[in-house]
C-alpha cells in the first residue's frame, strides 16, 4: 500500500491554484505540506480526499482507505459527544468509539452536548474521529489550530502511534510536531504558469 | 444509509430541528383561512382540500433548505461525502428523514385541521390518503432544489423558485383526489397519477440531487 502522486493539477473555483505536483508516501511516514496562505494547501487536501475532481494527472491510493479532516469539525451541536463519535463510527463501519475516547481523554466529556464544549474540545472531537474511523491514511488540514500546548503533544502522540502502525498521513501545519519520517514540501513551488490557465470550455467540462 | 436517517430524524426532533416549525405553519395557515374568507361552511369546505394541501406544501418549502445546508455549514457534508456511503445514498437517507419530520406530522395533522375548515365527510380519508401519498414527492423533490443550492448563502429564494413548478402536479393531483371525493366523483385517476408521481420521484431525485451535490462540493 502506497499512496502516489503523480503530476497532478487541482483547481479551486475556477482557479488553478497548483500544477505538476508529484510525490509518493510509504507505509509509516508523514508529508507536512508548508506555503504561506493561499498557497494551496487546502486545495490539495481536498483534491486528495476526492473532494475536488483533479484537473489533470493521477492519485494512487487504495479505495476506501483515506479519511479527510477540514477546518470545520462536522459536528452536531445538538447531540452529545458520545452521540457524535458513534455517529460517525457507524457511518464507517465501526462499534467501538472508546479507544478514540481514550485518544484525546474526551471521557469526562461523554456527555455534554457538543454546543456546550469550548473551541479546542470541538477540535479534539473533531480529530477523535479520525482514530475511530481506522482508516490508514489521513488527510489533515490544519489539525492543531485551537488545541493546547498539552492536547497538542498528545495530538503529535497519536499521529506517531498512527504512523507507527503503518499508517499515513498528509497535513497542512505550521507547527512543528516533531514527526519521525516525516518529510516537507512545499507547495508554492508549484504555482501554475499564469499562460497554461485551464479552460473550461476546452476541457470537457461543459 | 439507517444511521444517517437515524441521526437526521433526531436532529430533526430536537431542538432547532424542523419538525415543530413545520407543523406550526401548517396549524397556522390552516386557522386563519376561516378568519380570511368567513365562517361560512359550505365554502369553507369547498376549499378546503386545495388549502390544507398548500399549506401541507408550503410548510414543507419552509423546512427544505435544512435538507444540506445546516451539514454543509458545520462540515459534516464533507466528510460525509469522504466517507463509506454513495452520495445517492445519502440524499435518499436525508430525504427521507425530512418526510418523516414534515411530511408525516402535516398527514398527521390534516384530518383534525380539515374540521376546523368543516371538510365533507368523505375528505377526512381521503386528505390523509394523499398526503400520505404525495408528501414523500415533496420532500424528495425538495431535497433535489436544496442539493441544487447547497452552496448558496441564503439561497431560500432560489430554491423556492426551482422547487415551486416541480411541486404543481403533486398539488393539482393531490387536491383532486379528495376534491373529487367530496363531490361524490371518481378519483382513481388522481390518486393513481399522484402515486406515479411519487414513485418516479423517489427512483429519480436522489441520483439528479447526487450529481447536484458533487458539482457543489467543489
Amino acid at each position: 500500500m502506497r499512496l502516489e502522486i503523480k503530476d497532478l493539477s487541482c483547481r479551486r473555483g475556477d482557479l488553478l491554484v497548483l500544477a505538476g505536483v508529484n510525490f509518493s508516501l510509504n507505509p509509516g511516514a508523514a508529508l507536512i505540506l508548508r506555503g504561506p496562505n493561499g498557497a494551496g494547501k487546502t486545495t490539495l487536501l481536498r483534491c486528495l480526499a476526492g473532494l475536488d475532481r483533479p484537473v489533470s494527472g493521477s492519485i494512487s491510493m487504495p479505495d476506501e482507505a483515506s479519511v479527510y479532516s477540514g477546518h470545520q469539525d462536522g459536528l452536531k451541536a445538538q447531540m452529545s459527544v458520545a452521540e457524535n463519535l458513534r455517529f460517525w463510527a457507524r457511518i464507517f463501519g465501526q462499534t467501538d468509539i472508546s479507544a478514540a475516547i481514550e485518544a484525546f481523554d474526551l471521557a469526562p466529556l461523554t456527555d455534554r452536548l457538543a454546543a456546550n464544549l469550548s473551541a479546542g474540545q470541538k477540535r479534539r472531537l473533531g480529530l477523535a474521529r479520525l482514530v475511530l474511523t481506522a482508516r490508514p491514511i489521513w488527510f489533515l488540514d490544519e489539525p492543531t489550530v485551537s488545541l493546547d500546548a498539552e492536547n497538542t503533544a498528545r495530538f503529535s502522540e497519536i499521529i506517531r502511534r498512527h504512523l507507527a502502525t503503518g499508517g499515513m498521513a498528509v497535513m497542512a501545519t505550521h507547527i512543528d510536531l516533531g514527526l519521525p519520517e516525516s518529510q516537507s514540501l512545499d507547495i508554492s513551488t508549484f504555482k501554475p504558469d499564469p499562460a497554461a490557465e485551464a479552460n473550461p470550455f476546452l476541457d470537457g467540462e461543459f | 444509509m439507517w444511521t444517517l436517517f437515524r441521526r437526521d430524524v433526531i436532529l430533526g426532533f430536537r431542538s432547532g430541528g424542523g419538525f415543530g416549525l413545520s407543523l406550526a405553519f401548517f396549524l397556522i395557515v390552516a386557522m386563519f383561512v376561516p378568519f380570511g374568507v368567513g365562517p361560512d361552511t359550505g365554502v369553507l369546505g369547498l376549499i378546503a382540500p386545495g388549502i390544507l394541501w398548500i399549506g401541507a406544501l408550503l410548510s414543507c418549502l419552509l423546512s427544505l433548505d435544512r435538507i444540506f445546508q445546516l451539514d454543509y455549514e458545520d462540515g459534516s457534508l464533507d466528510l460525509l461525502a469522504t466517507a463509506p456511503l454513495p452520495l445517492e445514498g445519502l440524499v435518499a437517507a436525508k430525504a427521507l428523514a425530512h418526510w418523516l419530520v414534515t411530511g408525516l406530522p402535516l398527514t398527521l395533522a390534516a384530518p383534525a385541521l380539515g374540521f376546523l375548515l368543516s371538510l365533507p365527510g368523505p375528505g377526512y380519508v381521503w386528505i390523509t390518503l394523499s398526503l400520505l401519498v404525495g408528501t414523500p414527492a415533496l420532500s424528495f423533490l425538495g431535497a433535489f432544489g436544496a442539493a441544487l443550492t447547497v452552496g448558496l448563502k441564503r439561497g431560500g429564494l432560489l430554491l423556492s423558485l426551482l422547487v415551486l413548478p416541480l411541486y404543481i402536479p403533486t398539488l393539482i393531483f393531490g387536491a383532486q383526489s379528495v376534491v373529487r371525493k367530496t363531490e361524490g366523483l371518481e378519483n382513481t385517476a388522481a390518486f393513481a397519477i399522484l402515486a406515479a408521481i411519487t414513485l418516479l420521484t423517489v427512483a429519480i431525485t436522489p441520483f439528479a440531487a447526487a450529481a447536484a451535490l458533487r458539482v457543489n462540493l467543489k
